[in-house]
């Protein structure tokens, strides 16, 4: 029998610095070498990039919603086959009009502003929405001709791996740069630390848990992170209850609350307190009593924090699990609690469809229990009303520590641009409030700075005329020739003689020619 | 220049190699190299050196490498050079990681010597021992290293200096790209083998034609000789495969790697030989004996070396800086037409070409004087080998070709005259 050879590590180094270096070395170089030439790319290039990826991700967005659910237990296939949509057409075409890529001429100012793209974009991907965040992170990377490397959370890393392959390969053949999109197949802790100190990331995208978040603020490099939400609701008494209660209900058990954009508390005053408990009930909703809410307290909060296994479960597999008895088509388990803060362990976030519920007696009440929200946790990030009242929506909003509060629309949703204006995102900014660099929702515009071409503002010095002058933008590299080989490519023209020459002593060798042309040109320069 | 290096360049002319310390001195290249690291070499003097001559690609991966003094270091731990008579872990382990990457399935065996040249020695002894027959055909100006039947196989200016040049007609030399004399060499099926580099490096780089390498392979088959690949400076990844020769559609019978295989931290060469060239490995097992040959720490950064070039990311690499360099490159040739005259390219090997006998001596000059180190071709000093490390960054390469532009320019000031219409032939 014929043995075959094995390859073995004898002497196995991988877990030193020196090879973890190495390892995140070469994949941000390639990175860098792919944000290099894509830079070169037009608009329209670009774009037809950025759609390619877009129709394939959304091709795979079922697919890919049945994996990342099996992979990591968390949420509802369907609703992630939504989010997945969400992040591939809706979010390109929400930033259609846009151009990042060609210089924008400013008559008024007298100036010229040129996009720079960062470069190389370290994405991290949360295991709560992978296949979104991969998507939405990778497309806003392509609409700014970036390199992206994904860093996928270890518990949804396989659907992450093959879903972020299958997107590089779709913008390669597209005609992007090669490793233009890269992932880090097998990431721990102490290689993705090596890729955030790298002098080659430009930026980091951190969405994931603080711990992370925090690390790459800490890593030296520029970075994008975002806090984690708990998002307050407040129910004020001229809203309109039952849509109100359709809304919430809607929200808090899309894809099982594993967006951070979900309500956390619900706020509502004590005049409509009944009415708004009816509509919930009618929705779906099951309003725990006391010993429920024990049972809740005691299985969602360990003394080491939430308890993870709940995340992105259903109401009635929450409510088995603790030993509550519940109807088999119930949504959202409510909680009522008497006191919000570090008491009561339920107003913290809760990534699963169970929410707070806190009445109050006064607008003025409900807005120093918002706050006390946030307080504990998700400043900068989402807050959430339903009312009539104008003058009730600004006083919240004014007074809220958080950057987006979502009027009359399901806070999930609409806080993450689904159902709002907003700009559509699976990354948060949480401000300064939430000890992030960026308050609104991350979009392209946030990995992309301008060159200003400044005129002298002098009435005495004109403005240049800039239309028809373009930036270079060559598009690919030409691929070098491997001479000898058949099929090599081979520059039609060469510096030293033109291609008719060329053509027409096609049977004669490349260096007769050569000879031929030194001689040439050696006569013509002695004369 | 520093006192020190002066001090230095005496006790390096009376203790090491007088006539070697002074040739550099009378081409203007006062390098003392000290401290390196990446693709950066320093001169004792502190001048910084972007090197792409790289020892024919023993720094492929740069100097010092971080991962692979980590495998030295770390095999250290464990490994000294071993016992060569002995089965022994590291060196199986390598050939089996050869093995698996070979060019051709059928080899199976791997022989080691301490560096190319004995290397390439085993490879002419095991050619003989499996054909029974004595002579060797190898290319002119073919380079193949300096040890004893090696040096027969290279220009005559390396042997007769030693008196050592072949007297016995055992080895032939035909010209390259010229399949009528290699057919005129092998038709007598005299031929043990054929050694051919696959892009021939110190001859700067002329590459092969369209069919020819093929062609050599088939006239081999035809007349009963072995073809010995020597993939020193064209293997590991430096045409874009991991061995060049496959580009070529060539399964060699034997195949030579070295220099960039030890990483530039540890000396090694290794032979890859197919089962039917294999015998004297079952015959007599100790019929060659190197105790240096796959010194068992060598073997253990050679196989990082292995793992690491066959990386993907590498190949992806490797097209960056071929492509981005040529089409530097040709930027600068279309600016001094006159003087830059071609490109030789395969992956990162180059050779560029200058329409002067001896051109690449002032660009070498001239691009030494700008921070760039790449060395003439010994054996054709119209080109200047031109060789990119496999790693090298973007920013490496843009470097590389600014520095370029301005050492090619003064170069052709000096050899043209400055004015593009007042040629001067350089004195």
């Amino acid at each position: 029998m014929i043995m075959e050879p094995q390859v073995r590590t004898l002497v196995d180094i991988a877990d030193t610095p020196a090879a973890l270096a190495g390892q995140a070395d070469i994949v941000l170089e390639r990175a860098r070498w792919a944000a290099e030439v894509f830079r070169r790319f037009d608009h329209t290039l670009t774009m037809s990039i950025v759609d390619a990826v877009a129709k394939a991700a959304h091709e795979t967005a079922g697919r890919y919603a049945d994996w990342a659910v099996e992979e990591t237990g968390f949420g509802v296939a369907a609703h992630k086959k939504i989010k997945n949509e969400l992040t591939a057409h809706p979010l390109v075409d929400f930033y259609r009009d846009q151009d990042f890529v060609n210089p924008r001429v400013d008559e008024a100012r007298k100036m010229v502003e040129i996009p720079r793209p960062a470069g190389v974009i370290l994405a991290l991907a949360p295991s709560t929405n992978p296949i979104a965040t991969i998507n939405y992170k990778i497309l806003i990377g392509l609409m700014t001709r970036n390199a992206i490397v994904i860093s996928p959370h270890p518990a949804a890393r396989e659907c992450s791996v093959d879903a972020a392959q299958l997107l590089s390969k779709a913008a390669q053949e597209a005609g992007a740069p090669d490793g233009v999109v890269q992932i880090i197949e097998h990431p721990t802790i102490p290689l993705v630390e090596e890729f955030m100190r790298s002098e080659k990331t430009s930026v980091t995208l951190a969405t994931g848990g603080s711990a992370m978040v925090r690390s790459a603020y800490s890593s030296s490099n520029p970075a994008i992170g975002v806090g984690p939400g708990n998002a307050p609701a407040f129910v004020d008494d001229t809203a309109d209850i039952d849509k109100a209660a359709t809304r919430i209900i809607e929200s808090k058990s899309f894809d099982n609350s594993a967006l951070c954009t979900n309500e956390s508390v619900l706020i509502a005053l004590e005049s409509i307190d009944k009415r708004l408990c009816q509509a919930l009930r009618q929705n779906g909703a099951y309003i725990c009593d006391a010993d429920d809410v024990d049972r809740l307290r005691r299985y969602l909060f360990h003394e080491r924090g939430f308890n993870v296994e709940t995340i992105g479960r259903d109401a009635v597999w929450i409510a088995k699990e603790c030993g509550i008895r519940v109807p088999e088509n119930v949504k959202v388990l409510i909680a009522p609690i008497t006191q919000i803060g570090v008491e009561e362990p339920l107003s913290r976030e809760k990534l699963c469809p169970v929410l707070a519920y806190h009445v109050v007696r006064s607008r003025s009440q409900a807005i120093s229990q918002a706050r006390a929200v946030l307080r504990i946790a998700g400043a900068g990030h989402s807050a959430a009303i339903h009312t009539t009242d104008e003058s009730a929506a600004m006083a919240f909003a004014g007074a809220v520590e958080a950057y987006r509060v979502v009027v009359n629309a399901p806070c999930t949703q609409g806080a993450a641009g689904f159902s709002t204006a907003l700009a559509p995102t699976f990354t948060v900014g949480t401000g300064y409030f939430g000890r992030s660099s960026i308050g609104e929702n991350i979009g392209p515009q946030h990995l992309v700075h301008w060159t200003r071409l400044a005129y002298n503002s002098s009435p005495d010095e004109a403005f240049g005329s800039y239309h028809g002058v373009s930036v270079n933008l060559a598009g690919p590299l030409p691929t070098a020739p491997a001479d000898g080989v058949p099929g090599s490519t081979v520059p039609a023209v060469r510096a030293s003689f033109n291609a008719s020459s060329a053509e027409s002593l096609a049977d004669t060798s490349r260096e007769e020619l050569r000879k031929m042309i030194a001689e040439e040109l050696r006569s013509i320069l002695r004369n | 220049m520093s006192e020190a290096k002066l001090d230095f360049l005496d006790r390096s002319r009376a203790f090491w190699n007088p006539g070697k310390t002074q040739d550099w001195q009378d081409m203007g290249i006062d390098l003392v190299i000290d401290r390196r690291e990446g693709y950066y070499l320093y001169d004792m003097d502190g001048h910084r050196l972007i090197d792409l001559h790289l020892n024919g690609g023993t720094y492929n991966l740069g100097h010092r490498n971080p991962e692979l003094v980590q495998a030295l270091k770390a095999g250290s731990e464990r490994f000294d050079m071993g016992n060569h008579h002995f089965p022994a872990l590291a060196r199986t382990a390598l050939a089996e990681a050869l093995a698996a990457c070979a060019p051709s399935p059928d080899m199976r065996y791997t022989a080691y010597g301490s560096g190319g040249g004995e290397a390439i020695d085993i490879a002419l002894k095991t050619a003989r021992h499996a054909t029974q027959k004595r002579k060797i055909v190898s290319i002119i100006k073919a380079y193949h290293g300096h040890t004893g039947l090696a040096v027969k196989t290279g220009d005559d200016r390396f042997s007769k200096l030693f008196l050592s040049e072949d007297t016995e007609g055992e080895f032939a030399q035909v010209p390259f790209n010229d399949l009528n004399a290699m057919e005129d060499a092998l038709r007598g099926r005299d031929v043990a083998a054929v050694i051919m580099e696959t892009i021939p490096a110190t001859y700067g780089f002329p590459m092969p034609m369209e069919g020819y390498l093929p062609g050599v392979k088939q006239l081999c088959e035809r007349y009963d000789a072995l073809y010995i690949a020597d993939e020193v400076q064209t293997g590991l990844m430096r045409c874009g495969e991991m061995w060049g020769c496959t580009k070529y559609g060539i399964e060699p019978d034997i195949m030579v790697t070295g220099k960039g295989i030890g990483g530039g931290i540890y000396p090694i060469a290794c032979v890859l030989i197919s089962e039917r060239c294999g015998g004297w490995l079952k015959e007599d097992g100790f019929g060659h004996i190197s105790t240096g040959g796959g010194a068992e720490l060598g073997c253990i950064v050679a196989m990082k070396v292995l793992e690491m070039v066959q990386r993907p990311e590498v190949r992806t690499m490797v097209k960056y800086v071929s492509d981005y360099m040529r089409a530097g490159l040709e930027q600068i040739m279309a600016a001094y037409p006159d003087f830059f005259a071609g490109i030789r390219q395969h992956g990162v090997v180059m050779g560029l070409e200058f329409n002067h006998e001896q051109g690449a001596k002032p660009v070498m000059k001239h691009l030494y004087d700008n921070g760039v180190w790449a060395i003439f071709s010994t054996l054709d000093p119209r080109v200047l080998q031109f060789k990119p490390g496999l790693l090298m960054t973007q920013a490496d390469c843009e470097e590389v070709l600014r520095r370029v532009e301005i050492g090619v320019g003064l170069a052709r000031d000096e050899v043209m005259g400055s004015s593009r219409h007042s040629y001067r032939k350089s004195a």
